[in-house]
C-alpha cells in the first residue's frame, strides 16, 4: 500500500515583523505517514502546533524546510514546494480540509455552500444539491434553513454545514480540525459515523479532536505532537 | 471541438509579463514585474494606493507601452504574441472581443445616455450582429444574469444606482465572451452590501464561464473571495507572492504583514 500523506522533517517557524522580527518556531522535524483508510489522531496540548500541521499539508501554511509529499491523481507531489496551481489542484481532487469555523460567501445559501466542491468538480448543480440535501439531512439542519445563507446560524448549526461542505465529496485525503467541538451528543454520533464510512471508502483521514471518546472512537493511531514541538 | 481548445489552453499561459516596467521621467511606477496567468486563473494585484497596481494592469492590458519589458498573449489560434507588434486588427480585437475591462468607475466602461440594452448590444454589433431581435434578446438574458431587471432595459444607465451600473459594466464586458477580463477595484465606491452581491455574482460568472481575470483592489476581502493567486506591491515592485489562503494567512513579508493586520474586523 502506498501512503497518501508522508511527512518528512517538515518545519514551521512565523517571523513577526511587527514585533521587531520575533522568530516564532512552531513545529520541527514533523515526520509521519497516512495510509488510505487510515485515521490518524494528532495529539497534544492547545498552542503545541497540531491545527499548524493541517494548515501545512493543506498548503495554507507555508513550510519551511522538510517534505509534504501528497498522492495526488496516482503521482507524489511535495505540497511544500509546489506552484499554486498545483496546490489548488491537489484541493479540488484530492484534500478536503474542514476548519473550526466556517468561512461562507455573503449571501450564498447553505445547500450551495454544501454542494459547491461536487459543482468545482464538475457535477450538475442540481445532481449536487441533491447529494447536499442528503448530507444536511442526516446532520439534523431542518430543511427550511437550507435556502438562508448559514452566517446567521448558531455555532453549531454553522460547524455543521462546514461538516457538509467538508465530507460531500470522495476526496481520497480528508483533514479534520476539531469537527465535533460545538456539536451535541447526537450530532457528534453522525459524525463518528460519516467518518467511519470515509475510512471504509480507503480516505486517508488526519484529524485533532479534544474529547477523548471521540478519539477513541475514531483513531487507528496516535501521533503526538509535542514530540514536534519547536518552542524553546 | 470544446476539448480540442481545452488541449491548447491548460497547460499553457494565457498571459506572460516579462520584467515590466514603467516609468515617468525620474519616477518609476512599476518595476521589473514578471508572471505568466494560465487559463481560468483569477490573479489579484493589492497594495495600498501608489504602489503601481493600476499602472501595472494598464500595461497589462496595452493601455500603458512599457519602458522596458514585454507581455505576450496567446491569440485564440494557440499563437502567442507580444502586446507592442499586434496589427490593428488584432488588438481591436483584443478590445472589443477577447478581453474585458471593468472600471472601478462604471461611466468610463459605459455610454451613460443610451439605454443599457444598447451599452450590451454594441459589443456585439461591433462583432459584426446586425439582427435588432437578436441582440436584443442577448442583451436581455445578460440584464438576467447580472441580476438586473429587464424592465429596465430601455432605461440609459445614468438612471441606474452605483450597484446597478457596475453590474451592467459586468455584462457589457462578458457579452462577447471573453477569456481574459481586467478589473481596476470593482467594487469600490460600493456599499457594503451591494459589494456583497456583486461580489458574489462575479465569482459565479468568473467559475462558470471559467474565465482568466486580473483584479486590482487594496481590499484584502475581495481578494480573498475572487482569486486564486495574489500579487501584493509596494512602491512599484511585487513584493510578495502566491496561493491567495497562504498569503494572507501566513504573509511572509514585513509589508504583508501590516496589510493582513490592519484589516478591521467586522
Amino acid at each position: 500500500m502506498t501512503a497518501m500523506i508522508e511527512i518528512s522533517n517538515a518545519e514551521k517557524t512565523f517571523t513577526m515583523h511587527l514585533q521587531g522580527g520575533v522568530q516564532l518556531p512552531v513545529v520541527r522535524g514533523v515526520s509521519f505517514q497516512v495510509e488510505p483508510g487510515e485515521c490518524v489522531v494528532l495529539s497534544g496540548p492547545s498552542g503545541v502546533g497540531k491545527s499548524s500541521i493541517l494548515k501545512m499539508i493543506f498548503g495554507n501554511y507555508r513550510c519551511d524546510a522538510g517534505r509534504i509529499g501528497i498522492r495526488h491523481q496516482g503521482m507524489q507531489i511535495d505540497l511544500a514546494r509546489a506552484e499554486p496551481r498545483q496546490i489548488l489542484s491537489v484541493r479540488l481532487a484530492t484534500i478536503g480540509y474542514v476548519s473550526q469555523f466556517l468561512r461562507a460567501v455573503p449571501r450564498v445559501a447553505t445547500i450551495d455552500v454544501a454542494a459547491e466542491p461536487l459543482i468545482a468538480n464538475g457535477m450538475a448543480r442540481s445532481d449536487a444539491r441533491e447529494r447536499s440535501g442528503q448530507l444536511l439531512r442526516r446532520l439534523n439542519i431542518p430543511g427550511p434553513l437550507w435556502a438562508l445563507p448559514p452566517s446567521t446560524f448558531s455555532g453549531g448549526e454553522q460547524q455543521r454545514v462546514n461538516i457538509a461542505h467538508g465530507f460531500i465529496s470522495d476526496r481520497p485525503i480528508l483533514l479534520l480540525d476539531e469537527p465535533t467541538a460545538s456539536l451535541d451528543a447526537a450530532n457528534r454520533a453522525v459524525v463518528v459515523d460519516l467518518i467511519d464510512q470515509k475510512k471504509r471508502a480507503g480516505v486517508a483521514i488526519v484529524a485533532i479532536v479534544h474529547d477523548d471518546e471521540i478519539r477513541h472512537l475514531i483513531a487507528d493511531r496516535i501521533v503526538d505532537v509535542t514530540s514536534f514541538a519547536a518552542a524553546a | 471541438m470544446a476539448e480540442n481548445e481545452r488541449a491548447v489552453d491548460d497547460d499553457q499561459p494565457l498571459l506572460i509579463a516579462d520584467g515590466l516596467s514603467k516609468s515617468y521621467g525620474r519616477l518609476t511606477a512599476c518595476r521589473d514585474v514578471s508572471f505568466a496567468l494560465h487559463p481560468g486563473e483569477v490573479l489579484a494585484i493589492v497594495g495600498e494606493s501608489g504602489s503601481g497596481k493600476t499602472t501595472l494592469l494598464q500595461l497589462l492590458s496595452a493601455q500603458l507601452t512599457p519602458s522596458a519589458g514585454h507581455v505576450s498573449y496567446r491569440m485564440r489560434d494557440g499563437v502567442l504574441r507580444d502586446l507592442a507588434a499586434l496589427g490593428e486588427a488584432e488588438r481591436r480585437f483584443l478590445f472589443r472581443t477577447d478581453w474585458g475591462y471593468v472600471h472601478q468607475d462604471p461611466a468610463l466602461g459605459l455610454r451613460m445616455a443610451v439605454s443599457a440594452g444598447a451599452n450590451v448590444g454594441e459589443r456585439l454589433m461591433a462583432l459584426g450582429w446586425n439582427h435588432y431581435g437578436r441582440i436584443r434578446d442577448n442583451a436581455s438574458s445578460w440584464l438576467e444574469r447580472v441580476e438586473i431587471d429587464v424592465g429596465r432595459i430601455d432605461d440609459a444607465p445614468r438612471t441606474y444606482s452605483g450597484g446597478m451600473r457596475q453590474r451592467l459594466q459586468i455584462a457589457r464586458n462578458l457579452v462577447t465572451k471573453p477569456r481574459l477580463v481586467f478589473m481596476d477595484e470593482p467594487t469600490g465606491g460600493l456599499d457594503v452590501s451591494v459589494q456583497a452581491r456583486l461580489l458574489d455574482l462575479m465569482r459565479n460568472l468568473v467559475n462558470e464561464l471559467g474565465l482568466a481575470a486580473i483584479v486590482v483592489t487594496h481590499d484584502l476581502a475581495v481578494a480573498r473571495l475572487l482569486s486564486h493567486r495574489v500579487m501584493v506591491m509596494k512602491d512599484g515592485r511585487v513584493i510578495e507572492t502566491g496561493l491567495t489562503d497562504q498569503v494572507l494567512d501566513d504573509p511572509r513579508e514585513p509589508y504583508t504583514q501590516l496589510l493582513v493586520s490592519s484589516i478591521l474586523p467586522a
